[in-house]
C-alpha cells in the first residue's frame, strides 16, 4: 500500500496537468464571457468533490451512531434498505415524476438512490466503528478545504461576469457559505472539545450538516437565484469539448480528493497511537509519583 | 486582458489553498513524529538498567 500512493500521486500530478492544459488551451472560448468563464474548471469539480466529501462524512457519521449496538445496527441497516426500496418506486409514480425538475429523469433518480444505499452498506463492511470516526472527520476536513476553493473560486469570477463579488440573499451562495461554517463549526468541536462524547456529538452535527447539501444542489433548480442554471442535468447544453475537459478536471480533483483523504487518514491514525502511547506512558509515570509514601519508591526515603 | 486577471487570481487561489492544507499537513505529521520520539526517549529513559 506504501508504493501505491507516490504511483498514484504521479498518476494524479499527470492527471492535474491534463486537465489544466485542456482548461486552458483545448477549450473552446465562451462566447459571452470571454476566457473568464474558464474558472469553471476548478470551480465546479471542487464543488461536486466537496459535495462527495460530504456525503462520505454523513455515511460515515449515520454508520457510527447506528453502531453502538448491534441492535440499532441492524435496525439502521433495515430502515436504510427500506428507504431506498420507497424511494425508487416513488420516482416513477407520475405525480412525482411531474415534481422533478425539468431535465431530470426518474431513472437517474433511481439509479442514484441504489448507488446511496449500497454506498452506504459498503462503507459499513469496509470499516470497523473506530475507523468510521476517522472516515468522517477525514472526509469533512478534506471537504471543508475543496468547499473554501469554491468560495474564492465562485466571487472572483462573480466580480466580471455579475459586476459584483458577491450576492447577498442569493439563495445558492448563502446555502453554500451556511454549508462551510457547519463542517468548520464540525472541525472546531473536534479539535477542542475533549469530551467523551465529542464524537457522538460530531457524528450527530455532521449528519445535521449534510441536510444542507441537497438545499445547496437543489437550490439553483427549485429558486430564482443569481447563480446560473446548471448546464448538466438540467435541461441546458454545452459545448462536447467543455463537457470533456469538465469532467476531465473533475476526475483529476477527485483523484487528488482521494491523495489527500488518505494522507489524512493515515494522519488520524498516527495522531490516535500517539494520544495511546502518551496515555499509556501517563499511567506508566503516574505510579511512583501519586504513591510517594509506598515503601517500594525508595526516593522519598 | 482585465478578465484574465480573474481567471489567474482563480486558479492561483486554489492552487494555494491546496498548497497551505498539504503544508500543514506535513507539520502535523512532523509535530506527531516529534511526540513519538520524545515518548520513546522517555520510556527508554525510565528503563531499570
Amino acid at each position: 500500500m506504501k508504493r501505491a500512493f507516490p504511483i498514484l500521486a504521479v498518476l494524479t500530478a499527470i492527471l492535474l496537468a491534463c486537465a489544466s492544459y485542456r482548461a486552458l488551451k483545448i477549450a473552446p472560448t465562451d462566447a459571452l464571457q470571454g476566457d473568464v468563464y474558464r474558472i469553471i474548471y476548478y470551480h465546479v469539480p471542487s464543488a461536486w468533490t466537496a459535495f462527495l466529501l460530504f456525503f462520505i462524512n454523513f455515511i460515515a457519521s449515520v454508520q457510527y451512531l447506528v453502531g453502538a449496538k448491534s441492535s440499532t445496527r441492524t435496525a439502521g441497516n433495515r430502515i436504510v434498505m427500506v428507504v431506498g426500496v420507497i424511494a425508487v418506486i416513488l420516482t416513477f409514480l407520475p405525480p412525482v415524476e411531474h415534481l422533478l425538475p425539468a431535465g431530470m429523469r426518474p431513472s437517474a433518480v433511481a439509479t442514484t438512490v441504489v448507488l446511496i444505499v449500497a454506498f452506504y452498506f459498503v462503507i459499513g463492511w469496509l470499516f470497523p466503528r473506530e475507523r468510521l470516526d476517522m472516515l468522517a472527520v477525514t472526509a469533512a476536513e478534506v471537504g471543508v478545504v475543496f468547499c473554501s476553493i469554491v468560495l474564492v473560486t465562485g466571487p472572483i469570477w462573480a466580480r466580471p461576469v455579475w459586476g459584483i463579488w458577491w450576492a447577498p440573499g442569493d439563495i445558492r451562495l448563502t446555502s453554500t457559505l451556511v454549508l462551510w461554517l457547519i463542517y468548520v463549526s464540525y472541525l472546531v468541536l473536534r479539535r477542542f472539545s475533549s469530551s467523551a462524547q465529542t464524537q457522538m456529538l460530531a457524528a450527530a452535527l455532521a449528519v445535521f450538516g449534510a441536510l444542507d447539501v441537497p438545499l445547496v444542489y437543489f437550490s439553483i433548480w427549485f429558486f430564482r437565484t443569481q447563480h446560473p442554471q446548471p448546464v448538466i442535468g438540467g435541461g441546458g447544453s454545452i459545448d462536447p469539448r467543455m463537457l470533456q475537459t469538465l469532467l476531465i478536471s473533475w476526475m483529476a480533483f477527485l483523484c487528488f480528493a482521494f491523495l489527500l483523504c488518505w494522507w489524512r487518514f493515515r494522519l488520524e491514525v498516527f495522531r490516535r497511537q500517539v494520544e495511546e502511547a502518551h496515555a499509556l506512558e501517563s499511567l506508566l509515570g503516574a505510579g511512583p509519583s501519586t504513591a510517594p509514601s509506598l515503601p517500594l519508591d525508595r526516593s522519598s526515603k | 486582458m482585465n478578465a484574465i486577471k480573474f481567471l489567474i487570481a482563480a486558479y492561483a487561489a486554489t492552487w494555494l489553498i491546496h498548497g497551505g492544507y498539504i503544508l500543514s499537513l506535513v507539520r502535523r505529521f512532523r509535530k506527531l513524529e516529534q511526540q513519538m520520539k520524545e515518548l520513546g526517549k522517555e520510556n527508554s529513559n525510565r528503563r531499570p538498567a
